[in-house]
C-alpha cells in the first residue's frame, strides 16, 4: 500500500474504509468507529478487570489502574483546585480516550482515530462548551467580564473585547489542531521512513545495507512517537484542567 | 485528617515565602519540551487564532453584505489574539493555589 509505482504514498493511511462488511457499509461504520470502540473497550476492561482484586497489594493490572488514575487525579486537583473534584470523570474519560487512541494507532495494521480534525475538533467542541457552560452556570453575566481586564482603560475596550472574544474561541482550534498535527505528522513520517526502507531495499547488492539506515531513523521514530502520543493526552488534559480553572475562577 | 491538610499548607506557604522549593514554579504547568515543541505549540496558537479571526470575518461579512472590511478588520484581531496566546503560552501560571490577581 505504501509503495505504489515507486512513489511515497504517505496519506493514504489516514482514508476510512468500511468495516464489519455490508452492515458496515450502510451505516458508515469505519474502521476509525472500530478502534474507538476497541479504545473504549481497553479502557474499561483496564479498570474493571484491573480493580477486580482490590487488593492492598496491588498486582500489575491494578496498579496500572491506580497510577493511570491518581495521575489524572492530581492533574485536575492541582489544576482546578477541591472544587475540580468534580470534573475529574470528565478530563479522566477525555484522557484515557486520547491516549489510548495515540497509542492503539502505533501497532501495526492499526488506525489512529486522534489523526483525524473532525475527532479531535468535535473532543474539543465537547470542552469548549462544557467550560462556557460551567463559567456561565457559576458566573452568570458575571462572566463577560473575562472578556475584559479589571484596570484597563475604558477607550481601549473596542480593541481589547475583539481580541479577548478571537482568544477565547481560538481555544478549541488550537486544542484540536495540536493534536491532530501531531499525530498527522509522526505517522507521516514513519510511513515515509518505512517507505525508504522498501525502496533503498531494492537496489541490488548494496540494497540491505543502506536499507539498514531508515529503519534505523524509524526504530527511533516509534520510540519518540510513544512519547509523543503520552504528552499530547497529557497536554489535552492539562489544558482542559486550565480552561476549566478559568472558568471556575474567573482569571 | 483535616488537621493534617491544614499543616501541609501551612508548610507549603512558609517554603514558598523562604524560596525553598524551586519546582513550585513550575508545577501543574504545561511540560516544558524541546525547543521545537515550544515553537510548535506557539505556531499552533497563532494559526488558530487567525483562523477564527477570519473565519470570524467572513462569516460576518457575509451576513451584513461588507465585504471585505470586516475580514480585514478581523484579520488584525486575530492576528493579535495570536500574539497574546503566545504570550500567555509563555507567562508562567501556576496551579489552582495561586493568589495574585
Amino acid at each position: 500500500m505504501a509503495v505504489e509505482g515507486k512513489t511515497i504514498d504517505a496519506l493514504s493511511q489516514f482514508e476510512l474504509t468500511p468495516v464489519l462488511g455490508a452492515v458496515g457499509r450502510s451505516i458508515g461504520f469505519s474502521q476509525s468507529n472500530m478502534h474507538m470502540l476497541v479504545a473504549g473497550l481497553l479502557i474499561v476492561a483496564l479498570l474493571m478487570v484491573g480493580m477486580r482484586a482490590r487488593a492492598v497489594v496491588p498486582g500489575r493490572l491494578q496498579a496500572s489502574a491506580e497510577t493511570i488514575y491518581e495521575f489524572v487525579q492530581n492533574l485536575v486537583v492541582g489544576q482546578v483546585g477541591e472544587e475540580g473534584k468534580r470534573f475529574f470523570p470528565f478530563v479522566f474519560t477525555l484522557f484515557m480516550f486520547v491516549l489510548f487512541g495515540n497509542m492503539l494507532g502505533l501497532l501495526p495494521y492499526a488506525f489512529t482515530y486522534t489523526s483525524h480534525i473532525a475527532v479531535t475538533f468535535g473532543l474539543a467542541f465537547i470542552v469548549f462548551v462544557l467550560i462556557t457552560v460551567v463559567a456561565l452556570a457559576r458566573h452568570g453575566m458575571h462572566f463577560f467580564s473575562y472578556f475584559f481586564p479589571q484596570g484597563a482603560p475604558l477607550w481601549l475596550a473596542p480593541i481589547i473585547i475583539p481580541v479577548e472574544v478571537v482568544s477565547y474561541l481560538s481555544r478549541p482550534v488550537s486544542l484540536s489542531i495540536r493534536l491532530f498535527a501531531n499525530m498527522v505528522a509522526g505517522h507521516v513520517m514513519l510511513k515515509v521512513f518505512a517507505t525508504f526502507v522498501v525502496l533503498l531495499g531494492g537496489l541490488g547488492v548494496i540494497g540491505p545495507f543502506v536499507a539498514a539506515l531508515p529503519l534505523a531513523v524509524n526504530i527511533a521514530l516509534v520510540g519518540f512517537e510513544v512519547l509523543v502520543a503520552f504528552l499530547q493526552a497529557y497536554v489535552f488534559a492539562i489544558l482542559t484542567s486550565i480552561y476549566l480553572h478559568d472558568a471556575v475562577h474567573l482569571h | 485528617m483535616a488537621e493534617d491538610n491544614g499543616f501541609e499548607k501551612r508548610l507549603k506557604q512558609a517554603r514558598a515565602r523562604q524560596g525553598l522549593d524551586p519546582a513550585q514554579k513550575t508545577r501543574g504547568g504545561l511540560p516544558s519540551g524541546s525547543t521545537w515543541g515550544v515553537g510548535f505549540r506557539a505556531g499552533v496558537e497563532v494559526v488558530s487564532a487567525l483562523i477564527v479571526g477570519v473565519a470570524l470575518g467572513v462569516i460576518l461579512d457575509r451576513w451584513l453584505g461588507t465585504w471585505p472590511w470586516l475580514f480585514l478588520v478581523f484579520f488584525v484581531v486575530g492576528s493579535v489574539a495570536g500574539v497574546l496566546n503566545v504570550y500567555r503560552l509563555f507567562t508562567p501560571r501556576s496551579g489552582a493555589d495561586r493568589t495574585r490577581r
